[in-house]
Parts: C-alpha cells; structure tokens; sequence
C-alpha cells in the first residue's frame, strides 16, 4: 500500500509552459537552475502561451521510498497520488493543478508529465501509446509492439518524406470524432524527441520482425487485445480502466489496425502510405 | 456433480465483437480474448442458468463435442476465469451481478 504523501508546499517562482498534444502544463520550480534544465530538454515544447494546467516542483531529497520502486498511482480523496523512487507526487484534476517532490533530475518531471497526461487523456478518449509514430504525407502512422518487436528500426529506417512524432511513447487524442497523433518529447531508445506537429492517425501497426514483409488487416477483437495490451496503464483505477477501454474500442471501430511482419531493412516502408 | 452457477463479475469491461470477447479486469488491467466457445458460455453467465444447461444449450449444438467433454472442459475454462475474478461461481443460483 502506497504511503501517504504530506511534504512541504513549493514556493516556486520559475516557470516553464511544457505543452504536449495541445495542452499545456506549467511547470513551477524554486530552483534557476531546474527551470534551465527544463527549457533544455522540452526544446521545442517549451511554449509561450499561459498554461492551462500547472505543477509546482519541489527540487529535494525524495526520502522513504526504496530507489528502485515502480511506478504507482492511485487516487485518494478525489485526487491522483503517484511515486516511484526517485518523485512523488499528487495531481487535483479537478484544480488541473498538482505537486512534485524530486531531485534536480529531467527523468523524473518526464515520469510525472506522462502518467498526468494520461490522466487528462483517458477523461477525453485518447491515450498514450507504447508506439513509435511517424507522419508521412499528412497523414499519421503508429507502430506498436512489445519490446524489440521493431517500434525504434520503424523509425530508424523512415524514408526522408517522414516526419518523427515520437520513438517511444505515442500521443493519441480524439477530436471531433477522429483521432490525432502529436509529437511528444518522450524519447526512446532514438534519444530524439519528436516534432512538434500533429496529424489525423491512418492506420496502427503491431509488428513483429519476419523474414519478409507481410501485412494483414487485423479483426477487431484481436486488435482491441493488441491495442490494450500496448496502451500506457499507470493508474489501476476502476473507472480509470473502464474509461480507457472504451477509447480503445471506439479507436478500433474507427482507425484501421494491421499485423505487419517485416524485415527490418527500408523496403518496410513501401508498404506505409 | 452438483450443478453450479456462473455470473460475470462487476469488475471488468466486456466486448463482444463477432464471436470473440475482449474483456479487460479493471482491478489489474489484464486482458482477456476468449473465442467463440468461451464466448458462448461467457455470455450465458447470467447467474441462473447452471453451467450445465448452458453447456447443453450454447456449446453442444455448436460445436462438435460430447456433452460430457464440453461440461468439463466448460468446468475448467470458468474456473480458469474465476480464478482472475472475472466470473464468479456459485452453487446456487443468484440475481445477475450479485456478490457472492
């Protein structure tokens, strides 16, 4: 059972607005040096715009919370609690307003903003999606999978007429009626963020590498499985889950998911238009 | 064998589509995909029809199976479920939802 958080309040008097997928969070810190930090990470998303959400970073010594700890998130008294080893914090979705206690780290306030925009996500339908996503011809294409299934070499070997929204962590939200993918600074093993743009989802991949390419629409049932198996779960809350299973529903009654085996080599990407 | 009772538990969200069921546990997000005779029988789980009769009425005039070996692989596959808290048996019958 997770411990109660009861820390100090931030006196924060930096800022920085981190706007990812078209919502923007204020990030408020005591600490110069901690602004900096982040101004350099979020790059292009850093945004001149006043935040419609905020979190006010303590920078200090998390204490009583083993390093090593996974993530959790749980909700108490209307409002998101989360830790892990090195952060803890709390959210009020209601205040769109929330707390962080970490050291002078990007790692953790990154952990922070993904299980908050998920939060803000699954009250809208969308998610994150443990997916590379690319967008080519205006057009967004997410690939998914387990770890190694290809996610990084989609987007590693993407011909020069591709833009990179994301190698890790796909950013889908559903607006009027359809879905749109956004880059997101949330790097994986590429260690790029994406471009800040956004386009209308074609298509999902699940891959898996083959000797040859091959590419199979999938039925619904197995896409759902697939889908939800790869979607970015950080709260185990009922209503949480139940929310984020029918967005899944609806993105696949709505987007087109295939099964693409392939061979990880630039012919791959034939296949994607 | 005394007959037994099965009912979808409360914690979970469900989709049929076609004849394969999704079904997630919203207590630990895991997943389910049963195929058509899971289906079948997940979608009988009202309760208060024994397991039997729905072996006898859902899964034997579909499949081509012995009414003896579908009551027990039908056994197995719903305590497999119950066993993720995702259905929930009974020896006797109860209203639709209901704890046991």
């Amino acid at each position: 059972m997770p411990v109660s958080i009861d820390l100090p309040a931030s006196k924060a008097d930096h800022s920085v607005v981190i706007e990812v997928g078209g919502l923007p969070i204020e990030v408020k810190t005591e600490d110069p040096a901690f602004e900096r930090l982040l101004r350099n990470r979020y790059g292009d998303y850093v945004k001149p715009v006043k935040g419609d959400f905020s979190l006010s970073v303590t920078v200090t010594d998390v204490k009583g919370i083993d390093p090593d700890a996974d993530t959790e998130v749980w909700l108490e008294a209307d409002e998101w609690k989360m830790q892990r080893g090195d952060f803890r914090a709390r959210w009020n979705p209601a205040e769109r307003q929330g707390q962080v206690w970490q050291s002078a780290n990007p790692y953790s306030i990154d952990a922070v903003l993904r299980i908050v925009h998920t939060l803000m996500l699954a009250q809208q339908g969308g998610f994150l999606l443990h997916a590379s996503s690319l967008v080519r011809n205006g057009k967004a294409f997410l690939f998914s999978g387990v770890s190694g299934a290809g996610k990084t070499t989609m987007a590693r070997l993407a011909p020069p007429d591709t833009t990179l929204l994301t190698d890790e962590a796909s950013y889908v939200r559903k607006l009027d009626g359809r879905y749109v993918a956004y880059g997101t600074p949330f790097a994986g093993e590429l260690a790029q963020p994406g471009k800040d743009i956004s386009a209308p989802v074609a298509a999902l991949y699940l891959l898996d590498k083959a000797p040859e390419n091959r590419i199979e629409k999938m039925e619904s049932a197995a896409a759902l499985q697939s889908l939800l198996r790869n979607i970015l779960f950080f709260a185990q809350q009922p209503e949480m889950v139940r929310r984020v299973f029918e967005a899944a529903c609806e993105f696949v009654d709505a987007v087109p998911v295939f099964q693409l085996s392939f061979y990880p080599d630039q012919r791959v990407w034939d296949l994607i238009r | 064998m005394a007959d037994i009772y099965i009912s979808q538990s409360a914690e979970i969200a469900a989709r049929t589509v076609g004849d394969e069921t999704v079904i997630i546990s919203t207590l630990d997000s895991t997943v389910f995909m049963l195929n058509s005779v899971g289906t079948a029988i997940w979608s009988a789980a009202d309760g208060a029809t024994p397991l039997s009769k729905i072996v006898e009425e859902r899964v034997c005039p579909e499949f081509e199976v012995s009414p003896e070996q579908a009551l027990e692989d039908a056994q197995e596959f719903v305590e497999k479920l119950a066993s993720h808290g995702i259905l929930q048996i009974s020896g006797a019958p109860v209203s639709h939802g209901a704890s046991l």
